[in-house]
């Protein structure tokens, strides 16, 4: 028992921190251009200058 | 970058967006970027590729037209748009996504939790797993379930049951019933069935969201505004550009060659010619002089001109179509798609089914509590999970397929109307043709005088300038070297080319008002004239013949003259009416629908809008007006028709595979319901029957990935 009551919390814990993530990710807009972040990976920053 | 501009700028910086739909490639994006911010004036330029737009933060003093030279000075065309309520729309998806996201996490924990209770764990360890999932359920069904919960309750305080109303009912009652087993320590708990529940009608929610977003954003970057607004003559004899919404009657308006008018009015300087086509489907341009009453909308080709606003917005004639067209949209309203017709047939059932499981077993003795956990089970089993999916799935997987190949679905109960018509009917200019003037006797031009026409007709922006210019291009024409260009209003494109002087424009000797030409002179050569026609569009015959096959008579209503309609209909061997006004092409759309006939309306012009808007299901080339894509349920790019074939196949596999996954979703319930009605439908049971019955309604849904081909 002395093993669920850390090993629960903790799943329950990693779960919710990948569920903030995914939200933090919605609000900053990184799925609102999906097929332009695939492209500036493409873009030389240090020309941009 | 951003970080520099807030601190720089506390005050908000207005934003504009632009569609570009010339952007391709990576390239694309860093030369906006970097591009535009070096334009004085403008503070920032974010690209967002998905939707082709551009957001342009800038000076406040900065107007559209030199927002617009910014752009063209980087080599994009772009086109503004105008503030739309579109955003609230994106919110829901994300609002869907959001809730299902949770509903995902809360039924992986919960999933979890599960296999313990069901491999046997018992007493305290039990009520352990119960109580954590309750406290995982609770917020959830509390948060994820709030789309069903807030529709259910609009539907309800109109006297209106929807779809919604069995999935809160069946959400509330196993909740409070988990709930209650929790506290009793009772062997089952269905908080995993409710949480998987929400999970799957979010995923089929968030799917028909998506679909809806990514058409309009396909379609807002299509759309070439009327015009956005005018320059118009101040008092002080300075011009000033004005938004289209704030020109008021008696503004002066310079309108220049390749403009499109912003408001009605009356020509009180210069003469032209204006092309009317997309105002009334006429395709032969009419000449202006002072006095002409013009038209918002129609495009002034040849000279620039002054005319006085007499109408402006909600007076002119484009809105009184507008009106009309919301008028004949209201029908389009009253349909009722197809997994709400469904729903309509399949909640009462349901509903009956599990009220007469608790009786029956109440009659039997089981006591309330067994009784209810049984009439629980029912309905947790017969909930329309699958069927939350059955429609989303597919229209979505189709809609994918038709935007590879260049045909936006505006939503999904287009694609459910599209395949139910029976009667198509076209209008001729911009739809059945291509609308727009191509040179017909190029292949006599010799190689000079082709690479001279290339040329000149790219130093010009009049439409038959671009006829040329498209055509040459395609042939793969190099383009000769010519010096000292300069366009003349009215007149034609002059230059030289190795020191003779060379010109394009309108023909010495008028051969007739009625037909296009214009006329290239190289000195010291004879001359060499180049007549325009309006093209059919590629395949239309062979698209016409399989509407055939598919059982759709195909008839053309135009507004155009007899003698431009008839070498059309002769050539396609379909009957026409013609010169028919915006009231007329509805009304002959009434006048079938009252026959019985679903009818299919293609068309682009703002004429054909109303008659868009009145149809069964409407298509519009990419080419259209603004009104006619708005109004229309399906926009296709690309010259040729086909795609109007393509997309109603594609529609009528699409409702085949809705209709099987209807089926494979009932017929997976129908088989796990009699164990609930026994009573031996555990937890275990429900959740395998449900997450089963979706798998299998996605995976059929998946088959239409090529229903484009």
């Amino acid at each position: 028992m002395t093993g669920l009551a850390l090993l629960i919390p903790v799943a329950l814990g990693l779960g919710l921190l990948g569920l903030a993530g995914f939200f933090w990710s919605i609000k900053d807009g990184q799925f609102d251009d999906a097929d332009g972040a695939a492209l500036r990976i493409l873009i030389d920053e240090e020309d941009e200058l | 970058m951003t970080a520099a501009t807030s601190n720089r700028a506390p005050v908000a910086l207005p934003v504009s967006d632009f569609a570009i739909p010339g952007m391709r490639c990576a390239g694309c994006i860093s030369k906006l970027e970097s591009g535009l911010v070096l334009r004085p004036g403008i503070v920032n330029a974010r690209v967002n590729f998905t939707a082709k737009r551009v957001s342009v933060t800038h000076l406040p003093e900065m107007t559209m037209p030199q927002l617009l030279e910014a752009i063209s000075g980087i080599g994009f065309e772009a086109v503004a748009i105008s503030e739309s309520s579109g955003d609230n729309d994106n919110h829901e998806a994300k609002r869907l996504l959001k809730a299902m996201a949770v509903a995902g996490f809360a039924m992986m924990n919960i999933m979890l939790l599960s296999v313990s209770v069901w491999s046997g764990a018992s007493g305290v360890t039990r009520d352990l797993f119960h109580w954590l999932s309750a406290l995982i359920a609770l917020p959830t069904v509390a948060y994820s379930g709030q789309p069903f919960f807030r529709s259910a309750w609009s539907a309800l305080r109109k006297g209106r049951t929807n779809m919604d109303v069995p999935i809160s009912i069946g959400v509330t009652i196993t909740t409070a019933l988990s709930l209650y087993e929790t506290f009793t320590h009772g062997p089952h708990a269905y908080f995993d069935g409710v949480v998987m529940l929400l999970f799957f009608l979010l995923t089929g929610r968030w799917l028909d969201a998506v679909m809806r977003d990514r058409a309009r954003d396909g379609v807002s970057a299509l759309l070439k505004q009327t015009s956005a607004g005018a320059m118009v003559l101040q008092p002080s004899s300075k011009t000033a550009w004005i938004d289209a919404k704030a020109l008021k009657p008696n503004m002066v308006m310079l309108v220049a060659a390749g403009e499109r008018l912003a408001a009605d009015g009356v020509v009180t300087e210069g003469v032209s010619s204006f092309d009317l086509s997309l105002l009334t489907g006429e395709t032969t341009a009419q000449s202006v002089v002072v006095g002409s009453i013009v038209h918002a909308g129609t495009l002034n080709l040849d000279a620039p001109v002054h005319v006085r606003v007499t109408a402006a917005g909600a007076d002119t004639a484009i809105a009184d179509i507008a009106r009309l067209m919301e008028q004949a949209s209201q029908g389009k309203s009253l349909y009722v798609r197809v997994a709400d017709r469904a729903a309509r047939l399949y909640a009462p059932a349901v509903h009956t089914l599990a009220a007469l499981s608790f009786l029956g077993w109440m009659v039997a003795g089981a006591g309330w509590h067994e009784s209810l956990l049984i009439a629980v089970a029912v309905l947790i089993i017969t909930c329309p999970c699958a069927l939350g999916l059955a429609v989303p799935a597919a229209q979505i997987v189709v809609a994918g397929a038709l935007m590879r190949a260049g045909i936006l679905v505006k939503d999904g109960s287009a694609l459910e109307r599209l395949a139910e018509v029976d009667m198509a009917m076209f209008d001729k200019t911009g739809t059945l043709t291509m609308g727009r003037p191509t040179p017909i006797n190029l292949a006599d031009a010799n190689g000079e005088q082709k690479a001279v026409l290339l040329a000149l007709a790219r130093a010009s922006r009049h439409p038959l300038s671009e006829g040329i210019r498209r055509a040459l291009e395609a042939e793969g024409v190099a383009a000769g070297k010519v010096d000292q260009v300069r366009e003349v209003a009215g007149a034609g494109v002059f230059a030289t080319a190795n020191g003779r002087a060379v010109s394009l424009g309108r023909p010495d000797t008028q051969i007739s008002h009625e037909v296009l030409a214009s006329e290239l002179q190289i000195q010291g050569k004879p001359s060499f004239v180049v007549h325009f026609s309006d093209q059919m569009r590629p395949h239309a015959a062979a698209t016409l013949d399989e509407l055939q096959s598919l059982g759709l008579a195909s008839l053309i209503i135009s507004g155009d003259r007899a003698e431009s309609v008839a070498p059309v209909a002769r050539a396609l061997g379909i009957t026409a009416q013609t010169s028919m006004l915006p009231q007329e092409k509805l009304n002959a759309i009434a006048r079938q629908k009252a026959a019985g006939h679903k009818v299919l309306m293609v068309g682009d012009g703002l004429n054909d809008g109303p008659a868009l808007a009145a149809g069964y299901a409407s298509i519009a080339p990419a080419s259209a007006s603004d009104a006619g894509q708005n109004a229309a349920d399906v926009v296709f790019m690309g010259d040729a028709l086909t795609p109007v074939v393509t997309a109603i196949r594609a529609a009528r596999r699409t409702q085949h595979i809705v209709r099987q996954n209807f089926i494979l979703a009932i017929g997976y319930n129908a088989l796990a319901v009699p164990l609930a009605i026994a009573g031996y439908c555990t937890p275990l049971i429900a959740a395998a029957a449900m997450s089963g019955s979706s798998l299998v309604v996605v995976a059929n849904a998946l088959r239409l990935k090529n229903a484009a081909k």
